[in-house]
């Protein structure tokens, strides 16, 4: 059987402490470059992952299909297969789909069964459920997600595709060949588990819709965040805090409508004492923020980056307990873990700088709005 | 012929003893006296209720109250409380009283749960070195963001309570407890940035200056309730229910409806004041969310409105009423709550414990997605930083101090403030016996007291990587269970220690 893995140990049904190196590279007048540099950027900081996880989420890759949504699901078997199909088939007209294209590797093994379906919300269906195109999607992948054994959608998004497997990010990079990929925006990451959870679907980045993220670190708000979430539609599966946190900004950005500068001052809120010290209507907005979205301030160790259709951001917890540098230079935009995973890559850069505890950077296509 | 020994017997060490008669002057039971044949002091033991008034106020050290060896034929049914009772029923013919709260060896819960702390995958966080926040706001929370026309946030939230430290004095009537016990009270809400509670018998006048800080009570006697009053505080609690007597009014004998009492709680003095069971005005939920909205009319929306209720067994459905009702904040008392005067049997015996009623309330709130219609505070019995810091854990945006509070002020709990001749000036109107309270060291104990909870409460969430207390609220990852059965950590919704 491909993908075995003792289901007790999935992620899911534990909740595994990880540490991680994360990287990203954002174009930011949208010229597409293939996943070569990205997978250079993470192989560098290889002792920050332990082969137990890796992957990549890349912006712009699929142009021809900019309209519809990108599913990449893993199966483990067959079985999950036809009754993940005969599901999306009901809620979606298929345009396309295949499998994904992978190449033989020593270094990753027991891989599931690997598909990519380019999908748009059948009409009928979604204008009787009175959803948006977003919302109708997100209902019936979550549903994917939690109630189909065996089949995980591990990318949703549009003209975007998260690739993501059990080993260390390089081979995961190898494994899909990535370099045959051209995006304008690339994250990645390579996880450090604290024991084996072997699953797939438990590899990062965590992608919903067109957000996708990687994270560094373990909040220490998790479960504060994750029953407050919950209440409004989303299911943590993944005990992940990645999940988490992906959830939060989908839900304060994309649903709420708040900024992301916005969506950052409520995950990395600013300290009261520095609050008080603020111009009143500064002030009055911060101490909104924090008192109408308390339950979703996140504390404990945490550096992410966040992509988007248009922009990437850069956010690090409130105390900066997990490093993060980022750097730019012509058009590109990077940020990682480590400089040298900048430097490896462009390493004539100048002007790499360690954004502030709980400071967002967030750099957007040119033209474009947060 | 007296059928009941005393529980307690006043041990006089009578080479310590100096005859300096402080005790006999002290105890208003009447459990010392003065032998003038002998010179020597005597006990009448069975006046003594031990509240070592008696014992603190000793300058030689030379008493002391023990725990009678008188003993009946052990029997593990009758047991001599048991055994007592009857006697006192058949002797009298009436309800037993008592104060305080239920003292019956139930399962404490807070004492069955271990807090988390960080190791290697992320830090601890020391707060002495980093910012570690206690401040909390209770109230409704917006459901949809508004902006403005240049496109900035508009403050839509309702009216909220800012708390530096998620405690507040629950509520203590002026009459069940003295007017410097009150201003005690006030006096150190304001000085620690939180609340503290009126109770049903109105707001001295004199404490119209602590109004921000001030919760006003509409309990079903209505007792000082008026325009002014209501409006003279940051927040109206509606009193639906007291964890210590579920489904039964309140009885201020009329012997302390004196003086102020009786001017603050607008009823003449020497009446009984006589609580109703149910508000005559609720009789469904229907009904109190029309009082509800009859108070935010009076108060022009700009207070939040408390709906407190006793925890009982189906706290879940009835706080999700009350959530849907158009109540800010929804405060539950749990059975081992405290007060000045309650049958026994109801006492003893009515209600569940406050962690499993919050356990329930939260999930139900979250499961109906409503969390966010309403704060949820408890209170019956949260006795230490720890506590609030596993009832924090389990859902509560804040908790109500009473029992605690008067302890620190003084309270030995005797529990037998029903009589009324409280030696330490807390429960009690006679002003000989009031004036022992000194309101300048009261302020300042309750103010110690908070404060030294406060660090305790940062050290716990430092030690669990958590730099500010709302990342903690409902996160019950950070407990476990210990010597707890499948179906109470279901309830609880934590998992077992080692898991």
């Amino acid at each position: 059987m491909r993908g075995a893995i003792k289901k007790e140990l999935r992620e899911g049904n534990v909740r595994i402490p990880s540490g991680c190196a994360i990287s990203g590279i954002f174009s930011k007048i949208g010229k597409r470059f293939n996943g070569n540099d990205i997978i250079k950027s993470i192989a560098t900081m290889h002792d920050r992952s332990n082969g137990l996880g890796g992957g990549f989420a890349a912006y712009g890759i699929y142009p021809e299909y900019r309209e519809l949504f990108a599913l990449h699901i893993f199966y483990d078997d067959f079985r999950a297969k036809e009754n993940a199909e005969a599901f999306i088939k009901e809620w979606f007209d298929i345009e396309d789909m295949s499998e994904i294209a992978t190449r033989k590797t020593p270094l990753i093994t027991d891989e599931p069964i690997i598909w990519r379906y380019f999908v748009k919300p059948a009409a009928a269906r979604m204008k009787e459920s009175g959803l948006d195109e977003m919302d109708y999607a997100a209902r019936h992948i979550i549903h994917v997600n939690s109630e189909i054994q065996g089949a995980y959608v591990f990318s949703s998004g549009k003209n975007m595709g998260a690739f993501k497997a059990v080993g260390f990010p390089e081979d995961v990079g190898d494994f899909y060949k990535l370099e045959e990929y051209e995006g304008h925006c690339w994250i990645a990451h390579g996880r450090y588990p604290t024991n084996t959870p072997g699953w797939w679907g438990g590899a990062h980045p965590f992608a919903m819709l067109n957000c996708a993220v990687v994270h560094n670190g373990e909040i220490s708000s998790y479960d504060a965040n994750r029953r407050y979430i919950e209440m409004f539609g989303y299911k943590c599966d993944l005990l992940t805090d990645t999940e988490v946190i992906t959830y939060i900004i989908d839900y304060l950005h994309r649903k709420l409508g708040l900024s992301l500068e916005e969506t950052a001052a409520v995950m990395a809120a600013p300290f009261w004492s520095e609050i008080d010290r603020m111009p009143e209507e500064k002030k009055r907005k911060f101490t909104y923020l924090r008192n109408a979205f308390s339950s979703l301030l996140v504390t404990g160790p945490f550096s992410i980056l966040v992509g988007f259709e248009n922009g990437m951001m850069a956010l690090g917890d409130r105390l900066k307990l997990r490093s993060m540098v980022v750097a730019e230079k012509g058009d590109l935009f990077y940020a990682a873990s480590e400089e040298c995973a900048i430097r490896v890559i462009e390493p004539d850069i100048e002007g790499v700088w360690a954004p502030g505890a709980g400071e967002a950077v967030i750099v957007m296509s040119n033209g474009g709005n947060v | 012929m007296r059928f009941i020994y005393p529980d307690y017997e006043i041990s006089r060490n009578l080479s310590r003893c100096i005859v300096c008669r402080a005790c006999e002057r002290q105890c208003s039971n009447d459990a010392h006296g003065y032998d003038e044949d002998t010179e020597k002091m005597f006990a009448i033991d069975e006046n003594c209720v031990n509240c070592h008034r008696c014992v603190s106020i000793c300058p030689t050290r030379a008493l002391k109250i023990v725990k009678t060896d008188n003993t009946f034929r052990e029997n593990n049914n009758w047991k001599v409380d048991i055994i007592k009772d009857i006697y006192r029923q058949a002797e009298s013919g009436g309800v037993l009283l008592s104060s305080m709260g239920n003292s019956k060896d139930y399962p404490i819960y807070f004492d069955k749960l271990l807090i988390n702390a960080s190791q290697v995958t992320n830090p601890s966080i020391d707060p002495l070195r980093e910012p570690m926040e206690t401040r909390v706001f209770l109230g409704k929370k917006p459901q949809a963001i508004e902006r403005g026309p240049d496109g900035s946030l508009l403050d839509n939230a309702p009216p909220q309570l800012e708390l530096d430290v998620p405690v507040m004095f629950s509520a203590m009537s002026y009459g069940s407890i003295s007017y410097t016990a009150h201003e005690c009270l006030a006096r150190a809400s304001q000085k620690l940035g939180i609340y503290y509670n009126t109770g049903e018998g109105g707001l001295h006048e004199d404490f119209y200056q602590y109004g921000a800080n001030t919760i006003v009570q509409v309990a079903s006697g209505r007792f000082g309730v008026h325009t002014n009053y209501l409006n003279a505080g940051a927040a109206v609690e509606i009193k639906m229910g007291q964890g210590a007597k579920p489904g039964i009014g309140g009885h201020l004998p009329g012997a302390k409806t004196v003086g102020d009492i009786s001017r603050t709680r607008m009823i003449p003095i020497g009446s009984d004041a006589i609580s109703p069971a149910p508000h005559h005005d609720i009789y469904s939920i229907e009904d109190l969310r029309q009082l509800v909205y009859s108070l935010k009319e009076a108060t022009d929306y700009k207070k939040p409105v408390i709906v407190k209720i006793a925890a009982v067994h189906n706290v879940a459905a009835i706080a999700s009423g009350i959530a849907r009702s158009g109540a800010d904040i929804v405060a539950i008392d749990g059975f081992r709550g405290g007060t000045g005067a309650a049958p026994s049997r109801i006492l003893n015996n009515v209600g569940i414990p406050i962690e499993l009623a919050l356990a329930s309330v939260d999930q139900r709130l979250r499961d109906e997605g409503i969390r966010n219609e309403v704060s949820v505070v408890v209170g019956g019995s949260v006795r230490s930083s720890s506590d609030i810091v596993k009832a924090i854990a389990l859902g509560a945006d804040a908790v109500y101090i009473a029992t605690s509070a008067l302890i620190a002020i003084g309270c030995h709990l005797c529990r037998s403030c029903h009589q009324g001749r409280c030696n330490w000036g807390i429960a009690t109107q006679r002003p000989d016996l009031v004036r022992r309270l000194n309101p300048e060291i009261g302020f300042q104990r309750l103010v110690n007291l908070i404060t030294a909870w406060k660090h305790e409460i940062k050290e716990m969430l430092g030690g669990m990587g958590i730099n500010s207390i709302e990342a903690l609220r409902g996160n019950r990852l950070m407990l476990r269970g210990i010597g707890l059965n499948e179906n109470e950590l279901r309830i609880l919704g934590v998992k077992h220690a080692g898991e």
